[in-house]
């Protein structure tokens, strides 16, 4: 066992004993999201380092402090890269700035084209910088624009080393693309937040980046964009990411060369000039769909699903089956539009919290939650609260 | 084996009550009781293991199984769900004192949702059957087992079933958005759902791949992948096959991706060609096939691309598929690799740990060694894109020993996949068969948590007992014979 894992047992025993819950933080990019975060601060930024990396296997072992961008630095010298696209959060959304602790204020309202500008640096409780974490992406199990068509961050976690909630250092899944033996941990850990153990190591499966690319930019309505994106996920092209907000389309194409070419021609529109820009801004929330001071919330729908008949802005992506809406209508309003649908509202940020952040559980799959981690974390230790007030 | 004996033996009156209680839900056929009718469900796929059920239970509605699991659960009878009987580690073996419970009554396919993408189907649906659904939308159902034509929908997520193209397309984790799930006790759960994600926990992982041990899956909806305009496959010779191992990570190396990426030995081609006339290459170590899809203009991109690669990785002999029959020509001896190996010995066992690939050198010069130390042949099929191997050891149960024998060999194997960083199974599950193997791979805080976790929808280990993850008594008796680990 490693110092630094050491060190971290020794936390989780004597929280045990004393019965302080602890509050799993890597980069402390997403202290946003979720429920409020409480316990004591349990840092993972220092447990950081590529273990282990072959490029030819298509995975990589990672300690679950490393900051993303060091992992996917690293994977990009290989050509290749993080298939589900994580956000950062890293600079800080554009709704952050301003927000908290020494932000400007000022991107709200500026016109489109005009580059944000970048966060004030912002003190860490712990020190050093806002950077996320491997951990805190999996623990968080927020995905980006290509999710649609690539995966969710779960669709790529192999295996796990986790600290659980008796101090135990567990190992589940492996380091290798198939792996059946015993229920599948790895992926119950993704999108947790934490509430069943410290990650302290996660392996995951990573793809050869994409050949080519092209982003074309269609002006269409709400009802014709979630339509042209149901029917496009139905042909064999290379969708990568959708987006539609504001009247406009924006379609990125990624794979073989001769593969993206047809498929421009199919789709038609205009070729965007800063297509990495544009997307990492949707990835990071860093345009001006996401300024303003309404609620954002987030809602998980069937792909096909109408516009919804909802007062607030909204933003569509993953071919439809994400939707963003800003809105201050009361909570059980959203939700119950969500369920209606078939999917689920999460409140992102903003707003009243206190119905909870997440879609409520109905009772039974709430019993087998709780059952869950009474099984990895018996005393509540881990995050308590930040999933769903009952935990 | 160690999950009957574990479990308690009903009282007659007990069973008296389950019989009249079952009576009362199902239909005179739906309930089978005499040993006649009992035979078939003994086994599954892994025909060395059998075991006579109490009864079987065959309902045709979802009320049916509510009310049957509500029963079994009151009068804490263990139930075995079981699909096509298809699996290869005795996941569907039945408990003595215990129900099979067969979902092969629920045939339906309630939807096709060609703008979604989405099939909703019940679980006995076969897996084949979905795709041919899909196709007058220009969609299909990716994951295609060898066993497509036979294995359900309900065994494929309960075994997290792979197949030739889940390199590229994923597993069966991959392509499921949903599931309508009966608990132990009665209690219906949706689980996923119809969008991309769902709130909480990811239980739709833990459902998929649990070996019916959580939950009955009543109802399923899949994602369905449109079919690619084109497809084509090379197929490669060498004449060592560690040289085919390499020409491997050296396409995956040339950022390629193929849409199938598959190895057969030599012993395999051979039984192979015999039996389905393919055009294998009779000369070669080993076979490649690799293959493309996409549009024609990508196709003929990649082909030429991987064509390039294993020419410099020291392919003997190359042959690109000419149509779409000679490619499914050349698919289907590798489809029908395990039949094929079945018709040359009375009996198989087929092993299914995964590694990383790189230890491929290694792991298969020790089982050729382990061949020779248990005197049985071993043909080897493999899933190279993604490290699954499947070594099939040749026996005659008839012959004296040879059982054990084979059994050893086996359990040889795996705990070698565990030793160069790999999993003792990649797709067929542990069920029966590698419990005690389970034991290498992880330690008795990890099984811990695993019984921690089947407690958590499934109390009284009613369903599937036995399988899957081991006791720490089982654990005991394994570590006095191989190599347990903590
Ligand atoms: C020739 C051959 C080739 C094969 N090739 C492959 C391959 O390429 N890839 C692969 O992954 N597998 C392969 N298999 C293994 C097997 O086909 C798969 O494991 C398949 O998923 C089993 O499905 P089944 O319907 O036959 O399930 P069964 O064998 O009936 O049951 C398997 C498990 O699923 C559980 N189960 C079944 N239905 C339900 C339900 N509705 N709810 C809850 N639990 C349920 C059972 O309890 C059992 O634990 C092959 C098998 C054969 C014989």
């Amino acid at each position: 066992m490693s110092e630094r894992t050491e060190e971290f047992r020794e936390r989780v025993l004597a929280a045990a004993v004393e019965k302080t819950p602890l509050r799993i933080r890597g980069g402390g990019t997403k202290d946003f999201y979720g429920n409020a975060p409480a316990g004591e601060l349990l840092d993972t930024t220092g447990h950081a380092g590529i273990v282990a990396y072959e490029p030819t296997e298509l995975v990589v072992t990672v300690r679950a402090g490393t900051p993303l961008a060091e992992l996917e630095a690293a994977l990009a010298e290989q050509g290749q890269m993080l298939a589900f696209e994580p956000p950062h959060f890293s600079p800080l959304p554009l709704w952050e700035r301003g927000r908290g602790r020494g932000g400007d204020g000022g991107a709200a309202g500026e016109g489109i084209g005009a580059a944000p500008p970048l966060p004030q640096p912002l003190p860490h409780e712990g020190g050093g910088e806002f950077r996320a974490t491997v951990g805190g992406c999996v623990a968080a199990g927020l995905s980006g624009p290509r999710r649609a068509t690539a995966g969710a961050v779960r669709d790529f976690v192999l295996g796990v080393k986790l600290l659980d909630g008796k101090g135990e250092v567990l190992n589940f899944g492996g380091q290798v693309m198939k792996n059946v033996a015993g229920y599948d941990v790895s992926r119950l850990m993704t999108g947790a937040l934490g509430t069943l153990g410290l990650l302290l190591e996660v392996s995951l499966k990573v793809l050869p980046k994409p050949h080519a690319e092209a982003t074309l930019l269609l002006e269409l309505p709400q009802d014709k964009a979630i339509e042209a994106m149901n029917r496009w996920g139905g042909q064999p092209l290379p969708l990568s990411a959708t987006c539609w907000s504001d009247g406009l389309l924006t379609v990125r194409l990624s794979g073989a060369r001769a593969a993206v070419v047809a498929a421009r021609a199919k789709i038609g529109g205009e070729e965007v000039a800063d297509a990495e820009g544009f997307w990492r801004a949707v990835r990071e929330q860093q345009d001006d769909f996401f300024s303003g001071a309404a609620a954002l919330w987030r809602l998980s729908l069937p792909s096909k699903t109408a516009p919804l008949a909802l007062p607030g802005g909204q933003r569509v992506e993953w071919g439809g089956a994400l939707r963003w809406l800003k809105s201050d209508m009361p909570a059980a309003a959203v939700r119950e539009a969500a369920a209606q649908a078939g999917g689920h509202a999460t409140l992102f940020r903003g707003g009243d919290k206190s119905a909870g952040a997440f879609q409520p559980l109905p009772a039974p799959l709430m019993q087998i939650h709780q059952n869950l981690k009474r099984n990895f974390d018996p005393q509540g230790l881990f995050n308590p609260g930040r999933l769903y007030a009952e935990f | 084996m160690a999950s009957a004996e574990e479990h308690r033996q009903l009282t007659e009156t007990e069973i008296a009550r389950l019989v009249a209680g079952l009576r009362r839900i199902l239909a005179t056929d739906s309930l089978l009781v005499a040993q006649e009718d009992l035979v078939p469900y003994e086994c599954d796929g892994l025909t060395a293991y059998r075991q006579l059920p109490l009864l079987v239970a065959l309902p045709r509605t979802e009320e049916q199984v509510v009310a049957i699991l509500k029963l079994c659960h009151e009068l804490r009878v263990p139930v075995v769900a079981r699909g096509a009987g298809t699996g290869l580690s005795g996941g569907a073996t039945p408990v003595k004192h215990g129900v099979v419970l067969s979902l092969a009554k629920f045939m339906r396919i309630l939807d096709i949702d060609p703008v979604a993408r989405t099939a909703r189907v019940q679980p006995g649906v076969r897996n084949l059957a979905i795709s041919e659904a899909a196709a007058p939308h220009g969609l299909y159902y990716a994951p295609d087992p060898s066993s497509q034509i036979a294995c359900s929908i309900g065994g494929n997520i309960a075994e997290n079933a792979g197949g030739v193209h889940c390199l590229k397309y994923g597993l069966t984790v991959h392509n499921v958005l949903r599931v309508r799930v009966a608990l132990i006790d009665g209690t219906v759960v949706e689980i996923g759902s119809e969008g991309l994600d769902s709130p909480g926990y990811d239980l739709l992982a833990l459902m998929i791949g649990s070996e019916g041990m959580l939950g009955i899956v009543l109802e399923a909806t899949v994602k369905l992948t449109p079919k690619p305009q084109l497809a084509q496959v090379v197929m490669a010779s060498f004449d060592d096959v560690i040289k085919a191992g390499n020409a491997v990570a050296d396409i995956i190396a040339a950022g390629i991706i193929p849409a199938g990426l598959e190895m057969m030995d030599k012993p395999a081609t051979r039984a192979v060609e015999d039996y389905v006339h393919a055009g294998y290459d009779l000369s070669a170590e080993a076979i490649l096939l690799a293959e493309s899809d996409g549009t024609p203009e990508e196709v003929a991109e990649e082909i030429a691309a991987m064509c390039a690669v294993l020419e410099k990785s020291g392919a003997t002999d190359i042959r690109v598929s000419r149509d779409e029959a000679e490619r499914l020509k050349f698919w289907a001896g590798r489809k029908a690799a395990f039949p094929a190996v079945g018709r040359i010995t009375p009996d198989y066992l087929c092993m299914d740990g995964t590694i990383p690939r790189k230890h491929l050198a290694h792991v298969l010069t020790r089982i050729a060694e382990l061949a020779g130390e248990y005197k049985l042949r071993c043909a080897n099929v493999f899933h190279a894109g993604d490290g699954n191997l499947h070594p099939l050891i040749m026996f005659d149960a008839n012959i004296e020993g040879e059982v054990e024998r084979a059994t050893a060999f086996g359990g040889r194997i795996l705990e070698l996949s565990v030793e160069v960083g790999g999993t003792i199974t990649g797709e067929h599950g542990v069920g029966i068969e590698k419990v005690g193997q389970m034991c290498a791979q992880f330690s008795k805080e990890e099984l811990a948590a695993f019984h921690g976790v089947k407690a958590a929808f499934d109390e009284h280990t009613l369903l599937n007992p036995g399988k899957a993850v081991p006791t720490p008594r089982r654990c005991s008796e394994y570590r006095l014979t191989g190599t347990a680990k903590g």
